[in-house]
């Protein structure tokens, strides 16, 4: 190639060194120097970082209904902005970063995989809050915070023992990581404590938001015999493929109640809310501090919601006297005597599962088909 | 039993968008022009078949939308590569690219929406046979179309002059050019059909297969369809085999997984690509074959008069 | 009726100026859309293409996100001008961050003592090795048995993220995890060395324009080059100048999945610093169109690599700053393409108005 593409070339190069020169004569104007008069105080700017678009009905959409929660609540002494669909990998961090130069004092990263990109970033901005939705590391200035989705879980599987006919209840899962697995087992051990005739089976799809592909493992499932649906997709496709077919599923992350007026049984619903209000409280009463929040039912972080108006009553009863048991502490879903699916003994009799166990989850109990993925 | 029965639904369920787009692939191939913009048409359409079907409530208005919007793609591809006569491999890329990026911008909207209650539709009667009843009647009316639109490509291909236009258009447009035949009108035409059988594919997708829209949803079909043309030697009865097993493949690493079946997952999601690699190379594998059934001038441009 | 007429000669002007209406018109169709939103145009334009420039913090990460796109594009360089249609390059750049990424766990997990400037090399052949390895999965199959090598290389790129997703799920996973898809993190001593100090823009980048440097050379200044060339867009004079279009093959296949698999492995081993589902955003895929973009140039694809990454960070500032949806870059990157597309055209053709015949 000769002077034809190296011209060609230049034009491209002296518009992009153009851009840049602008870029860079044209700083920020200095900021306006403070008023004289006592001025109402500046709004605190929270921002969040979302793994998923805000519209699908699911995990993403349930973090922003806690966003709005938190306008609600504060008015305008918070300022809330939020980045969607933030891949987790070295773009969180840029997200991340960008959001705390904008004069952003809080920020919530609402998916475990921004764990590393909120350490580095909280590294460098130690008068920044940073707050971790299912992580696991911590900093001074980084705590973590996470819902007892196994409660709603194992109230979908009271609920679900009791509505099968064929005592196969499916479970569309995302990744075997503990979350999910726990969610797996509590269904099935909560099936288990009002039929002990029940039995679990699973299939992955390898994704947390697929609709067509949720459609179509539900669809297996169901051709295998389940009647009930439970899945930890962030979307509503499980729910209506069970409408589409007679059977029975539930809302998951979000009310899904609107979707499947025939199959939903119930929703297990998440309501960050709560705590994102408790989090901005602590940083404006100065009493925050680093700590690892598991919220359940009791707390309000998530509940067990709209169960359907066509459950028998018994059955209804049952639910809210579990969920009762749940909050006061008389019931505990993870407790010994527990064996696993090939019968090694996971708690003893007498044992309650404390948090470190529950973080170990890589197993499935007794009643649930086949093996955890793990590649060994 | 009843088990297969269900299996092989599904199966046929799964495999009808791959079959349609694969046929209007097919057609576009067999004028010549390659359009890799399969992709990015699917879900242009898929998402025009949602927003028709959630303001409409109609399944079939969805479809005449997908269509439509289909073929408003497959001419704006058309007229680049027919007209302005860009490479085609390139422009077709561009064009999936470009359908990815604008349905998601269209699509924002309509995440987490749900559409009304969808009919569920079974031939009354063949529906109660044991095991054919539910294995093969009890299905949206599409796949019965699908296989209808396969057994007409056919006809139309090989039994009408203007079939035999089209091929020859595929074959030596220099040679149908020279007998007088508007080679460019037809090509054009051709991949509209094209453009607007993907787009019917990619309604089906968001409106029938899994009511609902995100972005991204086709994840992948409009690729395999084109594999699948090239599977079927670029013949409609084929192209039905290789959607149906594709989408058997699909249904059975799901169906293994429900079963307990101990290998890890991951890898039993790979078994449909793998098949597909498979297929084709099985296919390829003798170039005398490929050149005897392949349209000689797919996705070389044509020049009128040059 | 306006006809296009073929130049005696390609215009010179039209190929300077092709690019440039092309990006003139995505800005067009950039500001319409801001405003049919209701949000301000210039301010739009204003986030995706002058603050992603801003400082030195934002012009390192705008390499940073240049780097994998240069390294994978100019791969695709290769392969296009040989008419060798890899689509592959996602595929080719997992496996190199596999191979890459596999090697700096393994040096973590067994402690060897190793300096980061020894231990860069060795990365990056890793990297190279894996990547290339894939890639020769679909030169064999096209050379073999005449497969497509659009489909397979396709085809293998989901086979390679499912094969990442059971590595980091199942053998690789962390002990120390939680159980969590990930890698251990890598040790200290594997991690790319940076460029500027605070910043995160490393090694990776020199390689980068390193290969952008030596691309050049071998197009256009070596007798392979050439062949590499010819044999790609005129295969029967090719054969009769007895240059081999195999050899093409091979050659653009393994050297492209190298590239991408460097760039894969200096992801992983750079700002990811281990190894999880989530090390490619689709660069193997933009790097399409920036090989496009670039008129399948070096120099070009360097210039679109960076153009492309203040496409992608303006359009994560969009959301902040604007409150503009996610979806936009896509649309803005398919806009590029085609018009880039149709412009260029009127290099090799001339419009002019005809009587009807």
């Amino acid at each position: 190639m000769n002077r034809r593409s190296l011209l060609k070339h230049i034009a491209l190069g002296a518009l992009v060194a153009g851009t840049t020169l602008t870029a860079c004569k044209s700083e920020p104007p200095p900021p306006p120097p403070a008023p004289a008069a006592p001025a109402k105080p500046a709004p605190l700017k929270v921002g969040f970082v979302y793994v998923g678009p805000v519209g699908d009905a699911g995990w993403t959409y349930a973090h922003d209904l806690g966003r709005k929660a938190l306008e609600a609540k504060f008015g305008d002494k918070v300022q809330t902005t939020f980045v969607e669909k933030v891949p987790e990998g070295p773009d969180a961090e840029r997200v991340i970063r960008d959001l705390v130069t904008q004069g952003n004092k809080v920020i919530f990263a609402t998916s475990f995989g921004y764990g590393d990109a909120m350490a580095k970033v909280a590294k460098d901005f130690p008068d920044v809050y940073f707050e971790h939705a299912t992580g696991f590391k911590t900093a001074p200035n980084l705590r973590v915070y996470e819902g007892k989705f196994w409660e709603d879980a194992y109230l979908a599987g009271v609920l679900a023992g009791k509505m099968t006919k064929s005592n196969v209840l499916g479970f569309v899962a995302t990744f075997p990581i503990p979350e999910v697995l726990r969610n797996i087992n509590a269904y099935t051990l909560g099936a288990q404590s009002v039929n002990p005739k029940v039995k679990t089976k699973v299939v992955w799809v390898s994704s947390w938001f697929d609709p067509p592909k949720e459609t179509e493992a539900a669809q297996s499932l169901m051709n295998q015999g389940a009647d009930v649906l439970l899945q930890n997709t962030d979307s509503t496709a499980v729910l209506q493929a069970a409408e589409k077919n007679g059977k029975y599923a539930f809302g998951w992350d979000s009310d899904m109640s609107a979707f499947a007026p025939k199959a939903h049984l119930a929703s297990c619903a998440l309501n960050w809310g709560v705590y994102y209000v408790k989090a901005i409280e602590d940083v404006m009463n100065k009493t925050w501090k680093v700590e690892n929040t598991k919220w359940g039912i009791k707390e309000g972080m998530n509940d067990f919601v709209k169960v359907a108006d066509f459950v028998p009553e018994d059955v209804k009863k049952k639910v809210a006297e579990t969920k009762a048991g749940i909050v006061d502490g008389s019931i505990q879903v993870f407790k010994g005597p527990l064996l696993d699916n090939t019968g090694k003994v996971l708690l003893k009799k007498g044992e309650v599962a404390d948090d470190a166990w529950r973080s170990q989850v890589n197993f499935y109990v007794k009643g649930v088909e086949g093996k955890v993925p793990s590649g060994k | 039993m009843n088990e297969l029965a269900l299996l092989v639904a599904a199966m046929l369920s799964a495999g009808t968008p791959l079959a349609i787009a694969g046929l209007g692939l097919l057609v576009n191939e067999r004028a010549g022009v390659l359009n890799l913009g399969a992709e990015g048409m699917m879900l242009m359409s898929a998402v025009a078949g949602f927003a028709a079907a959630y303001h409409t409530g109609s399944d079939w208005v969805a479809f005449a939308a997908g269509a439509a919007v289909g073929a408003a793609a497959a001419a704006a591809f058309g007229w680049l590569v027919i007209w302005l006569n860009t490479n085609q491999y390139a422009t077709g890329l561009a064009l999936s690219l470009f359908g990815g990026g604008f349905s998601a911008f269209v699509g924002v909207s309509y995440v987490g929406r749900k559409l009304v209650e969808r009919s569920h539709y079974s031939v009354p009667l063949l529906r109660d046979l044991p095991f054919l009843g539910t294995a093969f009647f009890e299905q949206h009316p599409m796949v019965y179309i699908a296989i209808a639109l396969a057994g007409a490509m056919a006809w139309f291909l090989y039994r009408t002059r203007a079939g035999l236009v089209l091929r020859s258009i595929g074959e030596s447009p220099d040679s149908a050019h020279a007998l007088g035949y508007p080679v460019r009108r037809i090509r054009l035409a051709a991949v509209m059909f094209g453009g607007a059988l993907c787009g019917i594919s990619g309604a089906y997708l968001s409106t029938v297969y899994a009511p609902l829209w995100v972005e991204g949803m086709t994840a992948g079909r409009g690729w395999i369809a084109l594999a699948l043309t090239v599977f079927a030697t670029w013949r409609p009865a084929r192209v039905m085999l290789g959607a149906y097993l594709f989408g058997g493949v699909t249904m059975l690493q799901l169906h293994l997984q429900g079963l307990g079946v101990q290998i890890a997952n991951q890898f039993m999601s790979m078994l449909p690509y793998v098949a597909t690699i498979v297929v084709l190379v099985i296919i390829s594998r003798n170039p005398l074959w490929i050149r005897l059934n392949m349209p000689a001038s797919l996705g070389k441009p044509f020049f009128p008069g040059a | 009726m306006i006809q296009l007429e073929v130049r005696p000669t390609p215009s010179r002007l039209m190929s300077v100026l092709s690019p440039v209406i092309a990006l003139a018109f995505t800005v067009a169709v950039a500001a319409v859309l801001f405003a049919a939103l209701g949000k301000d145009p210039v301010q739009g334009l204003r986030v995706f293409l002058v603050e992603p420039l801003r400082g030195a913090r934002g012009l390192t990460e705008l390499g940073l996100k240049a780097t994998p796109l240069i390294l994978c594009s100019l791969g695709l360089v290769l392969c296009y001008r040989s008419n060798v249609w890899n689509i592959g390059a996602e595929g080719q750049y997992l496996l190199g961050a596999i191979t890459g990424g596999g090697l700096a766990l393994w040096v973590t997990v067994a402690e060897v003592p190793m300096a980061p400037w020894a231990f860069f090399p060795l990365l990056v052949l890793a990297g190279a090795l894996g990547g290339a390895a894939w890639a020769a999965l679909v030169a064999f199959l096209r050379d073999r048995f005449t497969a497509n090598e659009i489909l397979v290389s396709l085809m293998l790129v989901y086979v390679a993220n499912l094969l990442l997703s059971w590595l980091v799920f199942g053998p690789w996973k962390d002990p120390n995890g939680f159980n969590f898809p990930q890698t251990a993190s890598f040790a200290a001593a594997t991690e790319v060395p940076r460029l500027v100090r605070g910043m995160r823009l490393n090694w990776g980048f020199g390689v980068a324009l390193a290969a952008a440097a030596a691309t050049w050379v071998f197009l256009f200044r070596t007798y392979r080059g050439m062949q590499l060339q010819i044999g790609g867009s005129a295969r029967a004079a090719a054969r009769y100048a007895g240059f081999s279009s195999r050899w093409a093959l091979w050659t653009s296949l393994l050297v492209s999945g190298g590239l991408a698999g460097v760039a894969g492995a200096c992801e992983a081993a750079g700002p990811m610093g281990q190894l999880t589902p989530y090390v490619s955003n689709g660069y193997g895929f933009t790097a399409i169109i920036v090989a496009f973009v670039g008129r399948l140039h070096p120099l070009g694809c360097v210039l679109s690599s960076v153009l492309l990454s203040m496409f992608l960070i303006g359009g994560e500032l969009a959301q902040s700053r604007v409150g503009l949806p996610a979806a936009l870059s896509g649309v803005f990157q398919g806009v590029l393409l085609l018009s880039l597309l149709a412009c260029d055209t009127l290099i090799q053709h001339r419009l002019r108005w005809a009587a009807s015949r």
